[in-house]
C-alpha cells in the first residue's frame, strides 16, 4: 500500500517533458518533488504563474508570490505571472497539458465530486470546475478509501459534482485505475495488494483483465 | 494627463452606499485593497455584495467586513479560512453564491470589455449551471453566465501614477486586472504612487482609462497566509 507520498511518486510517472502541468492543493502539490529531473516541465498555478519553483529559503518569502495554496514560493527560470482571466484561458483553452487534482468521490463514468459536503463543509470549488471541464488530460490522486473505510470509487457520486464524465485516470494508495466505458479498468496494483483488496475497496464497476503487474516506483 | 489622482482613501471611497455591490481583487490575502478596506470598515456601510475569489480570513481582508455583519452577500469561489464566514453562512445571516474561479474572472472581464454574458464549459451538469441557459457547440455543453453589474471595484497594484496607469507585481496581480473597469468606478489604491511620465508605457498592465481614481495607500501589511520554507544546504 502506497502513503500519499507513494501515490505522488507514482502519478509523476506520467509527467512527460514539455507539458505544462497544474497541480491541486494537497497530494497533487507533492507531485512536484518527484518528478524526473532529466525532463522539461513547468507548474502552473491558477493564482497567475507558470514556471512554479520551489518554497523559498527561510527569510525570502514574499507575500506577493504565492500558489494557489496561499503558500509562499519561488520561480525559475522563464517563469511568468498573469491576471486570473488569463490563467483561466490557459485552463479553459487546453493548453495545460495535464491536471491533477484530489477528489473525494469518482464514479465509474468518469464524474468527480471534490468540493462540497452538503450542511457540513462548504469551502468552494477554487478553479477546481474550470479545470475539469476542459482539461483533456486528468489524474485524480486519492486515497481508495475515506477515513470511515468507504469506497470512493463509487457507481454514482453521492456528493455535489464538480464535474461529469471527465476523470481518465486515477492513481490511489491501492492501485492504478482507468476510467473507461465498462467502469474502473484495473491497471496496476500497488506494492503488497492485491486484486481481492482493491476489488473489496471498489463500489464501483472494476474491470480485471489478465494478470495485473504490481507498479513500479 | 487625465488625473486620476485622490489625496486620500476618504476622497476615493466618496460615494460608496449601504446595499451596493463592490468587486474586490486579491486572490487570498495576496494583493487586496488594504486601505479601502479598512475604510470601508470605519465607514460601517451595510448591506453590501461582494464579489472576490476569497473571503478572507478572520482578522483580516474581508474577514474585517464580515466581522462587522456588513455584508449581505458574498460571490466567490473558494471561503475557506474563515470561521466567521462559515458561521455565518451556515446560520442563514450570509448570502453565499460559490461560482467557479475561472467564471469569476471571466464574468469580471465581460463586464470590463462589454459582454453580456460568456460561455463557459465550468459547472455544467453540476448544481452551479442549475436554472441556467445551456448550449452546445461542437458536441460539447456550455453555461451561459452573465458579467457582473457592480458599483465599485476596489483594486491594489504595486506602482501607479496620476494617470490610473497600474502595474502589478507577482502572484498579487490576480483578479485586480480584471476588475478594473468593470464597475461603475474603479479604485485603485498602489503600494507606490511614481510621477506621471516615470513608469514605461511598455510595461503598463492596466491602462488609466479603466480607473477612474488612485491614491497611494498609507501602509501595507501583507499578510502571508500560508509560510512555506525550505531549509538551505
Amino acid at each position: 500500500m502506497l502513503d500519499k507520498n507513494g501515490i505522488a511518486k507514482r502519478i509523476a510517472k506520467e509527467v512527460q517533458d514539455g507539458y505544462y502541468v497544474n497541480l491541486g492543493i494537497g497530494i497533487p502539490t507533492l507531485v512536484a518533488n518527484y518528478v524526473r529531473e532529466d525532463i522539461e516541465v513547468e507548474f502552473q498555478s491558477e493564482n497567475g504563474v507558470l514556471g512554479m519553483g520551489p518554497f523559498p529559503f527561510e527569510g525570502e518569502e514574499d507575500a506577493d508570490i504565492i500558489n494557489a495554496g496561499k503558500q509562499t514560493i519561488t520561480t525559475l527560470p522563464g517563469a511568468s505571472f498573469f491576471d486570473s482571466a488569463m490563467s483561466f484561458s490557459m485552463i479553459r483553452g487546453k493548453h495545460v497539458d495535464l491536471t491533477i487534482l484530489g477528489a473525494m468521490e469518482v464514479a465509474e463514468n468518469g464524474d468527480i465530486a471534490n468540493w462540497k459536503i452538503p450542511g457540513k463543509m462548504v469551502k468552494g470549488m477554487g478553479g477546481a470546475m474550470d479545470l475539469v471541464a476542459s482539461a483533456e488530460n486528468i489524474i485524480v490522486a486519492m486515497m481508495h478509501t475515506n477515513r470511515a473505510g468507504a469506497s470512493k470509487l463509487l457507481k454514482k457520486c453521492s456528493l455535489p459534482l464538480t464535474g461529469v464524465g471527465c476523470v481518465k485516470k486515477i492513481v490511489t494508495n491501492l492501485a492504478v485505475l482507468e476510467v473507461t466505458e465498462g467502469g474502473f479498468k484495473l491497471l496496476e496494483r500497488a506494492p503488497g495488494v492485491s486484486v481481492e483488496d482493491i476489488k473489496n475497496a471498489t463500489e464501483g464497476k472494476l474491470i480485471v483483465e489478465g494478470d495485473i503487474p504490481e507498479m513500479t516506483l | 494627463m487625465i488625473n486620476k489622482k485622490v489625496d486620500s482613501v476618504q476622497e476615493a471611497l466618496q460615494g460608496v452606499q449601504d446595499n451596493m455591490t463592490f468587486m474586490f481583487g486579491g486572490f487570498g490575502l495576496s494583493g487586496i485593497a488594504e486601505n479601502s478596506i479598512a475604510e470601508l470598515v470605519k465607514k460601517n456601510i451595510k448591506g453590501l455584495t461582494c464579489i472576490s475569489n476569497n473571503a478572507g480570513v478572520d482578522d483580516f481582508g474581508l474577514g474585517l467586513l464580515l466581522h462587522k455583519k456588513q455584508v449581505k452577500k458574498m460571490i466567490s469561489s473558494y471561503v475557506g479560512e474563515n470561521a466567521e464566514f462559515e458561521r455565518q453562512m451556515l446560520s442563514g445571516e450570509l448570502d453565499v453564491e460559490l461560482i467557479p474561479q475561472g467564471t469569476l474572472a471571466e464574468r469580471c472581464r465581460a463586464a470590463q470589455a462589454g459582454f453580456p454574458a460568456i460561455y463557459t464549459p465550468a459547472g455544467y451538469g453540476t448544481e452551479v449551471a442549475e436554472g441556467k441557459e445551456t448550449r452546445e457547440f461542437d458536441g460539447k455543453m456550455y453555461v451561459l453566465e452573465h458579467a457582473f453589474k457592480a458599483d465599485f471595484a476596489f483594486v491594489k497594484a504595486w506602482k501607479g501614477d496620476a494617470a490610473g496607469n497600474l502595474i502589478f507585481k507577482g502572484t498579487a496581480r490576480n483578479f485586480n486586472p480584471n476588475m478594473c473597469g468593470a464597475a461603475k468606478i474603479t479604485v485603485a489604491e498602489v503600494e507606490e504612487l511614481v510621477p506621471v511620465g516615470t513608469l514605461d508605457p511598455n510595461q503598463i498592465h492596466i491602462p488609466g482609462i479603466f480607473v477612474q481614481r488612485i491614491f497611494q495607500g498609507a501602509k501595507y501589511e501583507k499578510r502571508i497566509e500560508q509560510r512555506t520554507v525550505r531549509q538551505r544546504g
